[in-house]
């Protein structure tokens, strides 16, 4: 027991301990159970359990040690801190992360606008310049960009996006004192695919949701988390479904209003719209003793790139017909284009390294563990 | 004194039995405010520390294990306290507990899910998701929805009685101090494990060395007050429940953390380097109770733990990390012991160990021969370094002394009669039940049961007074 110190880690090992000992949270979330089956909090155990936390805040307001107490326990906050630092040494490639420490939402949207102000010059340079502002009837966007060139641009962005994000993962794992072929076993993937996918641990223990962003139970956060994730998921089904209509069945979009495409995307566009503009909005309100400023700028970073490519989604759509599409196309597509951009390097990654950490645990729980014959 | 309030019910107290009271009383229609002598951080009392209730009940629940009937749990009570106790209170308390998890569930407080095991006490204890502090949060939110009104760093510093009844409670906020007149009053404000200088009156020097487990804010005022007003008070000063914690906790509110769980494991040796009790006589849960009473009577009111690398894992991880050496001597110089006595202790201690099968679970067949006094169970050689010290000081949990109530918690006067519109709940009347000795989770149980008790008897009271005016 020392006094709290700047150190990231060794605060964590000073906080975790005094956990280990009292482990009256233990039924709140699954930090807990991991922590229980160690004695010893190094910075690899400590990134490991950072990233079973979901930062819910109960057990800050539920802790008899939370400041100004002397023990100043505030899990979600060091968690936090320490899942943010594990995130940025994970993430590759590395300097595109450094990029987002600082100023992540100015970063972001100097991206966003960077990318849409090129499609545009591009397009209007293709095009031969009036053709920019025409009105298109049916709302022809491969006349403003032709497909190749799109499909091109969005593949070799998901290639790299997809690279970089096993690439931290693999870097997590391993830092976890895993062996790659952990990954593998069926059991570990089983596990964290049930655990992941039924968002298991964002219920709050069951009907009261959890304490965020106050003291008072709520369950905002969920419906908010909810709406976001289950809007990404509609709008990735709509590209899903629209790359098989154009190669499938060589149906060419635009498509219709009533169109699956078109109502998935519209659905999931709402639901990115509502989700993080609400989280956004309670972290705003949320307890400073709980929060890591640091991670501030890379969260609404992602909050807002979610929202904008949503709205200009939302706003193609109901403008294609118009001379305002071609520039919504050009700025939809730079939004989305940047979103996946920062996706390794910012809040995202959060489901990934979850993901890791759930799998280890269902690798872990068929290990022996400690028995300290307690009450 | 520069203002006045009113209220219909007034509840001296931010802790468990306090909040029940406000609940109840608010619940049936009654005006209620709540003193809180602590800031907003600390509120909530012992009560913020806790983490289980022990509660009777017929048949398996939610929460519960199988079954924990009266007559068991009224023979437990017996056991630790050697028969002291006031039988009518002691069985009311155990009845009313088995429907207090529906109540408390009913207001919002969660619990942990039953686990099953031998070692476990969820046959006995309901335990609270989150511990003690969620639980008064959820107590001060309902209470808030309800209208209590709640002040915080208000302490009641005296009590005016006159014939048997409480006309006016002194108050003081900030630099004010002012008058609060209820229709009728709960005082649930604790013990006075708090006031040093009032341990010291009950303990002698011997108190200085004591450390208080929880708040710092129950310094036994009102308790003081009722007693000095007329109330007949009830039980020793200086029982109370106490525990051996670590030396390095802080003097106030370490809280849980600060248990050393490895006394059975190992063995425990004075300032003199001598061992004392045997450490090995129950399960550590069963006599953690006892051991602060028994550091407390060593010279300096301090002792050591002493255990090799074979328990490591085996018991709860303490927040202090043991002092570490690779020889006995070289433990015993680095504790500050009297080396030689230490290392005789030892020697003498292993060679009594009887060989046994060692199983933590179970009060397993390890033990000495020939030792005074003996080590009766897990007992294994010391003799696998690294060798680990604790050092260990007495743990003060609460205080008995108490005011003495009726069933239905209306105080009690010396003068043999009872008071009109006054009653008590939790710590502060937990003498009448527990003489000596404790039961795990018998502190919420006392304070849960009498809070709603006290808080019914003074809202129907208080609607008496206002059907009269
Ligand atoms: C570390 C620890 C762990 C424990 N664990 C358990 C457990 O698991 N189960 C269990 O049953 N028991 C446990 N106990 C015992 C338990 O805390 C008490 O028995 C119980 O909380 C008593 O409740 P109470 O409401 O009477 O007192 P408290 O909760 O102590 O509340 C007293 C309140 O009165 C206020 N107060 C005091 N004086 C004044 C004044 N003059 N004016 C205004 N307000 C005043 C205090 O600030 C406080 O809010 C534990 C105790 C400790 C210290
Ligand atoms: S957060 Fe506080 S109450 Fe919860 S386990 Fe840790 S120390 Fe205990
Ligand atoms: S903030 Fe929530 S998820 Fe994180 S450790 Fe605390 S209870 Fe668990």
């Amino acid at each position: 027991m020392s006094a709290p110190s700047g150190d990231l880690h060794q605060e964590g090992a000073r906080q975790m301990g005094i956990c280990n000992s009292c482990r009256y949270c233990e039924g709140y979330c699954a930090v807990f159970p991991a922590m229980e089956r160690r004695l010893a909090f190094e910075r690899a155990e400590l990134e490991y359990l950072a990233n079973r936390c979901h930062g819910c805040n109960e057990c800050y307001y539920a802790c008899q040690y939370a400041p100004p107490h002397e023990f100043a326990i505030s899990l979600p906050k060091m968690l936090g801190e320490v899942r943010a630092a594990s995130w940025r040494s994970h993430a590759w490639p590395a300097p595109l992360a450094r990029s987002f420490e600082r100023g992540g939402l100015v970063a972001a949207l100097a991206l966003a606008f960077g990318l849409a102000a090129i499609l545009a010059l591009a397009a209007a340079l293709g095009g031969g310049g009036a053709s920019l502002l025409a009105a298109r009837a049916g709302g022809d966007f491969y006349a403003v960009i032709p497909h190749g060139v799109m499909a091109g641009l969005f593949g070799a962005v998901g290639v790299f996006v997809l690279a970089a994000l096993v690439a931290g993962l693999l870097s997590f794992w391993r830092a976890s004192g895993e062996a790659l072929a952990g990954f593998a076993r069926a059991h570990a993937l089983a596990g964290a695919l049930k655990d992941a996918l039924s968002l298991k641990y964002l219920d709050g223990n069951g009907a009261v949701g959890c304490t965020y962003p106050g003291e008072r139970s709520s369950q905002a956060r969920r419906w908010f988390h909810h709406l976001s994730f289950y809007g990404f998921l509609l709008c990735f089904a709509a590209t899903v479904t629209g790359t098989v209509y154009h190669y499938g069945f060589g149906w060419v979009a635009p498509y219709g209003y009533a169109s699956l495409p078109v109502l998935l995307g519209t659905a999931g566009g709402l639901g990115l719209i509502a989700g993080p503009a609400g989280l956004a909005w309670l972290k705003l309100r949320r307890d400073p003793a709980t929060a890591n400023p640091e991670q501030t700028g890379m969260d609404t970073a992602f909050l807002a790139l979610l929202v904008l490519a949503s709205l200009s989604g939302l706003a193609l759509l109901a403008w294609r017909e118009t001379a305002a599409m071609a520039l919504l196309l050009c700025a939809h597509l730079g939004v989305v284009l940047a979103l996946f951009l920062v996706l390794p390097c910012g809040r995202f990654v959060h489901g990934v390294y979850r993901f890791a950490a759930l799998a280890k645990y269902a690798l872990e729980q068929r290990r022996p563990g400690l028995d300290p014959g307690r009450e | 004194m520069t203002a006045e309030r009113e209220a219909e019910v007034l509840v001296i107290g931010g802790g468990n039995a306090a909040l029940c009271a406000a609940i109840t009383a608010a619940e049936a229609g009654a005006r209620v405010l709540l003193l809180e002598c602590a800031p907003r951080h600390y509120r909530g009392g012992n009560s913020r520390h806790t983490r289980n209730i022990r509660c009777m009940h017929r048949a398996p629940t939610r929460v519960l294990t199988e079954a924990y009937p009266e007559d068991e749990y009224y023979e437990d009570l017996l056991k630790v306290t050697g028969g002291n106790t006031d039988e009518a209170l002691a069985r009311h308390v155990i009845r009313t507990s088995e429907p207090a998890i529906d109540w408390m569930s009913a207001r919002g407080v969660r619990f942990q899910p039953s686990l099953g095991g031998t070692l476990h006490l969820s046959r006995t204890n309901a335990f609270f998701l989150g511990g003690g502090k969620a639980l008064v949060n959820t107590y001060f939110h309902r209470a808030e929805r309800l209208g209590v009104e709640v002040l915080y760093e208000a302490e009641a510093i005296d009590l005016a009685l006159d014939a048997g009844r409480c006309s006016c409670v002194t108050v003081r906020q900030d630099a004010r101090t002012f008058a609060v007149r209820a229709r009728a009053v709960v005082v649930a404000s604790g013990g006075f494990e708090s006031n040093l200088a009032w341990l010291r009156e009950a303990w002698g020097p011997a108190a200085d060395n004591f450390l208080i487990r929880g708040t710092p804010y129950n310094m036994g005022r009102v308790l003081r007050a009722l007693i000095d007003r007329g109330a007949q008070a009830i039980g020793d000063p200086t029982q109370c429940h106490a525990a051996a914690i670590d030396a390095r906790a802080p003097k106030f509110d370490g809280g849980i953390v600060t248990r050393v769980d490895c006394v059975s494991l190992g063995i425990v040796v004075n300032r003199e380097g001598v061992r004392f009790y045997d450490e090995g006589e129950d399960f550590w849960p069963q006599r953690d109770a006892i051991w602060g009473r028994l550091v407390a009577q060593q010279p300096g009111q301090i002792a050591w733990a002493i255990i090799d690398r074979k328990p490591i894992g085996r018991f709860m991880p303490p927040v202090f990390p043991g002092v570490r050496a690779d020889s006995i001597a070289e433990l015993a110089a680095a504790l500050g012991l009297p080396v030689q006595a230490v290392v005789k202790t030892v020697q003498d201690y292993n060679r009594a160990v009887q060989p046994g099968h060692f199983d933590h679970a179970v009060l397993d067949g390890c033990r000495t021969r020939g030792l005074s006094p003996e080590k009766t169970h897990w007992a294994l050689p010391i003799d696998s370094p690294p060798y680990y010290g604790y050092p260990l000081r007495p743990g003060i949990t609460f205080t008995y002394l108490g005011v003495k109530v009726t069933p239905r918690a209306q105080v009690q006067l010396r003068d043999g009669g009872l008071a009109k519109n006054l009653y008590a709940a939790g710590e502060v009347m937990a003498g009448n039940i527990l003489s000596k000795g404790y039961l795990a989770g018998i502190g919420m149980t006392i304070g849960t049961v009498y809070g709603r008790i006290a808080g019914e008897e003074a809202a129907r009271h208080a609607a008496g007074a206002r059907q009269a005016a």
